[in-house]
């Protein structure tokens, strides 16, 4: 039983990890919070549904076309909500968050204009095959998530380590002045870093699609706000943080269901907020001096 | 090489440079001196590309290179180290130095780092440590050690000397002669005003966002004006 929960946890949290893998890329390069986020990930989820359910594609076309969409909206995203407000003089540096809050807002209501409001299923016979050892299951779907979001991880940190683009975007992050007088094309890497972020949120919304097999509009913003919360936790703009705040998200939840009172899940992800916020506000991972750069 | 006609840059309303005229030539060392809000960075940037002036025209090699991008000017082989070093602090030495090579692609990269660090050992020695953790005269040399990695026509000093003690001052100096012997032109901006035209050929003054004195780094160190004002009797300030 306890057993069966940590993987649950573990499956949980690795989803949470990437959904918060996305915030941190584009915190980190942009200094901003992309309250798109959530809905960019919801998408990912319907165009799973859609492509699987209704167009009967098999999985893995399913993946592709969720990344290629995401990644078309992360590219909007950025060259008409962010682009346009960027250097001009005299926008409030709050403008940017505003702008994708009203970018998730259109794209919410717009899945609940063509999908309707409830709860749509994610058919995939795939999302039905488990294993039994001894007491304990385990679905596939749950190995599948686990290893995707490991390999996601692993794959993000060798190509910020040792690609010439990664070190572009780490640069970037650390100055974007400084970048571009080293001849960075910055523009070039903010489209970039919002491309990568998006479609990782888009896979991100397959992978919970299948293992909760349900998919609504409204996914997108308790998704985003644990997002949030898990970058706060592990340290802004962190890449290890937001894996390890993502699991420690997972993992926690969980077993508060398991052992504790269910209604309490989703506070689970604020407390975490409020507590890391008086402890240690610049997170588990994040440093002082990148805090006081910002 | 490179000549500037009449530049004006504003910051907002502001105007920080008001018709600049200024010309520098091949395997010279070209200084800007004047005091703190004169104008010299400001001057800096907006070659750098990293402003934009609103008029007048910037020249270089013949071509006009005037509102161009930061990373397009590079590749016209104008680098810039910004006042105050500006390292990636969350990098390591090496991952810095490479990005000094990041426009490159020939192969010879490998070995120039290998041959800055023969020149900077300290470099070297602190290769895998985050840039953030240099000194300051550390990062100096980094900041301009990753400037020469991409090969510049001309590399722009911004302050190179400021905040650093005497003795690595003195060294500073000595990396910028070399650097022009070894065929890079310099256009160098400093408050050390003794020290930067006594390595350089031409000097220019700033002084709230107008040339106002110019002429060969000989006739300056005589000139009354620059003696009272930068030179005085305990210039190294």
């Amino acid at each position: 039983m306890l057993l069966e929960q940590i993987i649950n946890g573990i499956t949980l949290g690795s989803i949470y990890a990437i959904i918060a893998l996305g915030f941190t890329l584009v915190f980190g390069v942009l200094g901003i919070i992309n309250m798109a986020h959530g809905e960019i990930f919801m998408v990912g989820a319907f165009v799973g549904v859609t492509a699987t359910g209704i167009l009967g594609w098999p999985l893995w076309l399913a993946f592709i076309a969720a990344i290629v969409v995401t990644s078309i909206l992360g590219y909007l995203l950025e060259r008409f909500t962010l682009r346009p407000l960027r250097g001009k003089k005299g926008v409030s540096h709050l403008a940017p968050l505003i702008s994708t809050i009203g970018v998730s807002i259109l794209l919410e209501n717009l899945s609940h204009h063509i999908f309707g409001a409830g709860n749509k299923p994610f058919n995939t016979s795939f999302s039905q095959i488990s294993i039994t050892i001894g007491s304990i299951t385990i679905y596939l779907v749950q190995i599948v998530i686990f290893i995707i979001s490991i390999l996601l991880m692993i794959g993000l940190t060798i190509w910020l380590s040792k690609t010439k683009a990664g070190k572009a975007l780490r640069a970037t992050a650390d100055n974007l002045e400084t970048a571009s007088i080293l001849g960075v094309d910055t523009k070039k890497i903010i489209i970039l870093t919002v491309v990568v972020a998006s479609a990782i949120g888009g896979i991100a919304g397959i992978l919970v699609g299948m293992a909760f097999n349900s998919v609504s509009p409204q996914m997108g913003l308790s998704m985003g706000l644990k997002g949030l919360a898990i970058i706060i936790l592990g340290g802004m703009g962190n890449v290890k943080g937001a894996m390890v705040g993502g699991l420690i998200l997972g993992l926690s939840e969980t077993m508060l269901v398991a052992y504790g009172d269910s209604g309490y899940r989703d506070a689970i992800a604020f407390i975490m907020i409020i507590v890391i916020l008086l402890l240690r506000p610049q997170g588990i991972f994040g440093s002082k001096v990148s805090q006081e750069r910002r | 090489m490179l000549k500037l006609t009449n530049v004006e840059t504003f910051y907002g309303q502001i105007q920080a440079l008001k018709g600049i005229d200024l010309e520098v030539h091949e395997g010279k060392i070209i200084t800007l001196l004047g005091a703190n809000g004169a104008g010299k960075s400001t001057t800096m940037k907006t070659i750098a590309g990293l402003l934009k002036p609103k008029n007048g025209s910037i020249e270089f090699m013949g071509e006009n290179i005037t509102g161009l991008r930061p990373d397009q000017l590079l590749r016209k082989g104008i680098s810039l180290v910004p006042e105050g070093r500006a390292i990636l602090s969350s990098m390591t030495v090496l991952e810095n130095l490479e990005m000094g090579a990041y426009q490159r692609k020939d192969k010879e990269v490998k070995e120039d780092i290998e041959d800055v660090m023969k020149r900077f050992p300290i470099l070297k020695e602190r290769q895998t440590q985050m840039a953030g953790t240099l000194s300051g005269g550390q990062q100096q040399m980094l900041a301009i050690a990753r400037a020469l990695l991409s090969k510049p026509k001309l590399i722009l000093l911004d302050e190179p000397s400021m905040g650093l003690a005497p003795l690595i001052v003195a060294d500073i100096f000595k990396i910028i002669k070399e650097i022009k012997e070894a065929g890079t032109t310099v256009l160098l901006v400093e408050q050390n005003a003794k020290q930067a035209l006594k390595i350089a050929d031409y000097g220019y003054v700033m002084e709230t966002g107008k040339i106002i004195i110019e002429g060969s780094a000989d006739s300056l160190l005589e000139d009354p004006r620059v003696v009272e004002a930068y030179l005085g009797r305990k210039s190294t300030s």
